[in-house]
This record gives C-alpha cells, sequence and structure tokens, in this order.
C-alpha cells in the first residue's frame, strides 16, 4: 500500500545531510512500526519514477509523522539529489508502508549498536523502541568529524550513548566494545562494509554465536554505464539508462516484478538469468560467491550488467 | 441486529450444532470436484456479505461456547496458552489488531475507547468490561495474548521472525486439528510442517515460507484448509488422542451423516507492527456431512472429492478407516450433474 503524505519539515543537519518530516495531509495517523523499518519514497522525475529505501528515524510508535535522513550522493542516480534539490516542504509525497529487515531480536540480554556515519539511521527508531521496552543496550556512533556527523543532533545525550569522532582523535575500538559484554548480548551494526566485516570479525574473535551478529548493508543502487535487457515472455528489449537501476528500467518498461528493499538485502526481485554474454555487476548482499560466478540470477535492485546479450526470465 | 449465541457442547454430549445460516455461510473448502494441496492463498478480509471471509475476525453464533470450551481445554492443561518473554510485544500488537476490528467490525458487540494507553474495552456477549494502560502488562490479569484470545474464536500463533526463518514462539491452541502447540514452541516453519506428507517434496513449504516473510505490514491474507474429525470436537489435540481417537470407531453406517464432521480452517496471516512478527490466526469451522449434503452442489462435490482423494492424504487427515462409509453415505447426493464453480452454494 502506498501513503500519499506531505513534506512538512526539511532541516540541514549536516553540509551533505538533511532530515525530512512527512505527514497525513489530513493529520490522520500513520501505521506505527518497529525499530529498524525503512520506507520507500517515490520520486518522479519526467516519464520515471525514481524510488529510494530509507530507514526511518522518528518513534516507532508514534503515527503523527514519518522522519528519514537522507545523505546527499554526487555521484548517485540522483535520487538523494532529488530529495536535496527539488524538494521542499508543503510538496506532496508518496511513501510505502514501512517493513522491516533490520528488527531487533528482543530476545537479547543487551543489544549493543553500531552505527557508522549516515549508518546511524536505523538505529535513531530503534533506540526509541529500546527505550519504551526498557532494554538494555549501548549505541556508538563514529563519524570523520563533528561537522559531518549528521546524527549528532538527533542522538540523545546519555551515558550509555557514546560517539567517536576520528578526527578528535577518538577512533572506535571495537575489541573495546565487544570485549565483556554480557552472555546473551546481540551486536547490531550498519555503516560502510570495512565496518561490518571489522565487528563481524572481531565477534567471531570473542566467540560469539553468529545468530548474535546482525547488520545492514544497504545503500541505494549505484549509477553506471547504460545497458540492454532482453524480456524472455515477450521478446522486449528494455534499456537501462546511466542514471537508472535495472529495476526501475524494468517498472518504467511496465514489466511486473517483485521488490521491498531495493537495496539487495531482502532477495525479493531475484530473477532467473536465461542468457548471459558478458558480466553481471553484482552490487547487491544476497547472492553468495557461488551465485555470482555463476550469473544465473541477477538483483535488478542493485545490479548491472557489461556485455552483448542479457535475457531474464521475466 | 443483534446475534443470537447457541449454547452448546463440543465435548460429553456434543450439542454443537449449525443453524440453517450458519450452514448457509460455512466456508467449503473445495474449489471443484477434485482436491490437490496446494499454497491457496488470497487476500484477507474480503469476501461475499455475509459469508466468513467478509471481516477480519469473524465472531457468529458459535462465539460464546467455543470460549466456553477454551476456559475448559485451559483449566485442565494451561499450556496450551505460551508465550515467550520476547514475545510480549506481539501479543499487544495482536491484542490492538483484534480490538479495533472487532470494535469496528461489530458495534453491536464490541467497543473500545481509546485515550492515549488508556484504552477501555467492553464485550458484551462475554460479559466483560475492562480499563487497562497499553502495553502495560500489570494492567491485565494475564499477558495480552492470552488475555484477547481468550475472547477471540480460534487457535492463535506468533511467529517470530530470525535468520530467514519464522519460529514458533508464542500461541493458544486449544482446537488444533493436527499440531500441538508443545511439541512447537521454539520450532521453525519447517519443522512444525514435517509431518505433512508431499508437501515437501513439492517445495510448497519453501514458497509458503518465502511468501510469508514477505508479508508487509498492510497486506493481510487467508487459506484454507480442511480435515475430517468424528463428532463436534475443537480439542482434537495429540495430548487428548485417548479421549477422542476412539470416538472414530462409533461411526455407523445409520449415522455417519451426523457424527462425521468437516473440520476447515480458516487461517490468516498478519505482519504485526511494533515486533514485526507474524500472527497467525487458524479459526476452526465445523459441520456434519447431513448439514453440508442439505446444499446440493456440496453434496455432490464433497462425494466426488472424498471419493478421488489420494489415499496418503485420506491417511493423514485422519478418516481413511472411515472413508469406505463415509463415500458410500455420500453417494444418494450424487447424481452425476455437473457442479458450479466456486466454494460458494447455489441459489
Ligand atoms: S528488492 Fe530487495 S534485494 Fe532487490
Amino acid at each position: 500500500m502506498k501513503l500519499a503524505l506531505k513534506v512538512t519539515e526539511i532541516e540541514q543537519l549536516s553540509p551533505l545531510v538533511k532530515r525530512f518530516r512527512f505527514e497525513d495531509p489530513k493529520g490522520a495517523s500513520l501505521p506505527v512500526f518497529s525499530g529498524g523499518a525503512h520506507i520507500t519514497v517515490e520520486m518522479p522525475e519526467g516519464d520515471t519514477i525514481r524510488r529510494n529505501s530509507y530507514s526511518l528515524i522518528s518513534d516507532p510508535y508514534d503515527g503523527s509523522g514519518y522522519e528519514i535522513a537522507v545523505r546527499r550522493e554526487d555521484r548517485g542516480r540522483g535520487g538523494s539529489l532529488y530529495m536535496h534539490r527539488k524538494l521542499s516542504e508543503g510538496d506532496d509525497i508518496t511513501v510505502s508502508t514501512p517493513a522491516n529487515l533490520f528488527q531487533l531480536d528482543l530476545r537479547a540480554r543487551k543489544h549493543v549498536l553500531i552505527g557508522g556515519g549516515i549508518g546511524i539511521t536505523p538505529f535513531l527508531s530503534q533506540l526509541k523502541q529500546l527505550d519504551m521496552e526498557q532494554k538494555p543496550f549501548e549505541l556508538h556512533y563514529a563519524a570523520r568529524s563533528r561537522e559531518e556527523a549528521a546524527g549528532l543532533k538527533l542522538l540523545p545525550k546519555a551515558a550509555h550513548i557514546h560517539v567517536h569522532l576520528s578526527e578528535e582523535g577518538a577512533r572506535m575500538d571495537l575489541g573495546a566494545i565487544l570485549d565483556g559484554q554480557p552472555m546473551g548480548t546481540h551486536v547490531y551494526t550498519c555503516g560502510p562494509e570495512g565496518l561490518i566485516a571489522a565487528v563481524a570479525d572481531q565477534a567471531a574473535r570473542l566467540g560469539w554465536p553468529k545468530s548474535t551478529v546482525h547488520s545492514e548493508a544497504f545503500t541505494a543502487p549505484p549509477p553506471g554505464e547504460p545497458f540492454d535487457v532482453v524480456i524472455a515472455s515477450t521478446g522486449q528489449t528494455v534499456t537501462v539508462k546511466a542514471d537508472q537501476s535495472l529495476l526501475e528500467a524494468l517498472e518504467a518498461a511496465k514489466v511486473e516484478i517483485n521488490y521491498s528493499c531495493r537495496g539487495g538485502v531482502c532477495g525479493r526481485c531475484r530473477t532467473k538469468v536465461i542468457a548471459c554474454e558478458g558480466r553481471i555487476l553484482h552490487n547487491d548482499h544476497w547472492l553468495s560467491i557461488e551465485e555470482r560466478a555463476a550469473q544465473k540470477d541477477i538483483m535488478p535492485c542493485m545490479s548491472r550488467f557489461k556485455g552483448t546479450r542479457l535475457e531474464l526470465d521475466l | 441486529m443483534t446475534m443470537q449465541f447457541n449454547d452448546e457442547t463440543f465435548r460429553g454430549d456434543y450439542t454443537y450444532h449449525n443453524s440453517q445460516k450458519a450452514i448457509r455461510r460455512f466456508p467449503f473448502p473445495f474449489d471443484q470436484d477434485a482436491y490437490m494441496y496446494s499454497v491457496n492463498i488470497e487476500q484477507h478480509p474480503g469476501g461475499p456479505e455475509g459469508s466468513p471471509f467478509e471481516v477480519m475476525f469473524d465472531v457468529d453464533e458459535h462465539y460464546v461456547a467455543e470460549m466456553k470450551d477454551r476456559e475448559i481445554t485451559l483449566a485442565e492443561d494451561p499450556l496450551r496458552c505460551q508465550s515467550l518473554p520476547h514475545m510480549e510485544l506481539a501479543g499487544w500488537d495482536l491484542l490492538e489488531l483484534i480490538m479495533v476490528s472487532k470494535a469496528r467490525d461489530y458495534p453491536e458487540l464490541f467497543t473500545l475507547h481509546r485515550d492515549g494507553n488508556d484504552w477501555h474495552w467492553i464485550n458484551k456477549p462475554l460479559g466483560i468490561e475492562k480499563k487497562f494502560t497499553f502495553l502495560d502488562p500489570t494492567t491485565l490479569p494475564c499477558g495480552p495474548m492470552e488475555y484477547i484470545t481468550r475472547q477471540t474464536q480460534g487457535d492463535f500463533a506468533l511467529l517470530h521472525e530470525r535468520d530467514g526463518n519464522l519460529w514458533m514462539d508464542a500461541g493458544m491452541v486449544t482446537s488444533q486439528a493436527d499440531w500441538s502447540l508443545d511439541f512447537d514452541v521454539g520450532m521453525n516453519f519447517f519443522e512444525w510442517h514435517a509431518p505433512v506428507p508431499k508437501a515437501r517434496k513439492m517445495g510448497v513449504f519453501d514458497k509458503a515460507l518465502k511468501f510469508l516473510l514477505s508479508v508487509g505490514q498492510d497486506q493481510s491474507y487467508r487459506r484454507l484448509n480442511w480435515t475430517l474429525t468424528v463428532n463436534p470436537r475443537l480439542d482434537t489435540s495429540p495430548e487428548t488422542y485417548h479421549k477422542w481417537g476412539p470416538e472414530k470407531r462409533s461411526v455407523t453406517p445409520e449415522n455417519v451423516g451426523r457424527k462425521q464432521f468437516l473440520r476447515v480452517e480458516l487461517q490468516t496471516f498478519f505482519r504485526l507492527p511494533r515486533s514485526n512478527a507474524l500472527a497467525f490466526p487458524i479459526r476452526c469451522y465445523l459441520a456434519n456431512l447431513e448439514d453440508l449434503a442439505g446444499q446440493p452442489k456440496w453434496g455432490r462435490r464433497l462425494h466426488r472429492v472424498l471419493r478421488d482423494i489420494d489415499p496418503t492424504l485420506a491417511e493423514y487427515k485422519g478418516f481413511a478407516v472411515n472413508q469406505e462409509m463415509i463415500v458410500d453415505y455420500l453417494s444418494q447426493f450424487d447424481d452425476g450433474a455437473p457442479t458450479s464453480p466456486g466454494i460458494f452454494p447455489d441459489g
């Protein structure tokens, strides 16, 4: 289901990050959600609709509005530029109902949340949920400098909220954070791939069970060179433009396809490849190394293609 | 219009009965003259006026008696209601979903006043009036899931999503057909479906799990499942098999029409907002062969379905021993005429 909302607030949090608030035009209450949930925002431009997913940063149990924080990616497909340059307070905006691919495991004795850069966003709703549920947690936020740390304005000041600014010499020490946590602690990481890998590594070294280590690496689909795909059922050829994802191009061509996260993590858009003469540029977090190498499946929300022929089972 | 509730029992003297109206709205599960195991999923709610598909949580003439039967089962075996600690939030989600739906769909029976987290709930058929604080378990006599499911027909499973699977970590199960909560709490989707023959091989569960994981907050779905039971018994759990199992042998050609019941489960799926858990209510409807055959289309079709069914399914659904008697009885209603498509009765 889609929600037709209005942009009611835009705030510059840092030179690159803006906060947006959306509300129902008649003040109706929006569906509440769970910490870590995201919405998909529609950005109509010309004959295409671009859709990006963003973590909700507002209070999950407060239906009066939804808030997201968007970092401007100057080399992206244009989604974040649309949000930063085209959108004003009072504009209409269409978003999806919330969905959650990064939920808290409420069985945990304690939750350790680690956010790097804009990866702080899913934790902003989670920490509100943890507060309400009165669950023990600590949050670590790493950013380069005070100026870039957009999350500073959104984080409450509290003893269990730690900010690590590398420019001020306070680098995050993962060993110190994870060592000595009580049994049954779960750790959640969101941010650059390097950070996610480093946390997983550290946790493994300390003998944490895999099921207690969670991460979300959701990024917007990257732009790239244009390419063509053939739709097996109709024989139709669809051209994917440089600033379009394959999923967006398929949608624009009215080819039916499933999706949820649009960030390569939910698996929903997985599509069988019938013929591939060339190389699939896998950018998702779903397919395994073997599946990638086999070139028999593609995740159209994130991945692209370089070669002479790509035929999809659609 | 106020609803009349039957004075009836689901055990002992088995005075359970269906009015003409209840028979006509029975969720007959066969949409054609043959049966195949499939994942026949539709959007819920939605369906003809008066059908059990019309609203989120159907309330019918059996409501009060069913809730009494649940009370008896729980008094004998409190473990039929279990909730692991991390599922309490899902319990509140479920309580909200049911209270809001019932107050909206049956305003003459249920009322809900909400002022922030101060809630006031009135359930007229059961004579309950309660003021409590939403999300504060100390203000209810028991956990939120138990509280609301003692007032709602059907069994309930609450599923926790993790590691790409669904785990049944809470439930209220007093009218199950072929599974047991005690056995299933903490089990994942594949473990608790393991006994269904053929389905695993057909990849039905992989598809079903994939589907369930993708159910979003604003979507809810249903499917029908069925089995046969002797006598209108809700509690046909493995734990009490010694009480009801032998009743299978009390069926004779003379009483089969009245004693043999078609048991239909209306299974629905909801994604709960605060907990991101899945709610899986399983509502049970019972009608005997005689009542069903009163609808000519159903009499013909039931005969054909039960006559031609795969023997392993007849075994799994527990009626193989009486199949011949059942089919003989039903044959008198089958004149060989074609049946109309769909599940609803003619005329
Ligand atoms: S839409 Fe989620 S992986 Fe593609």
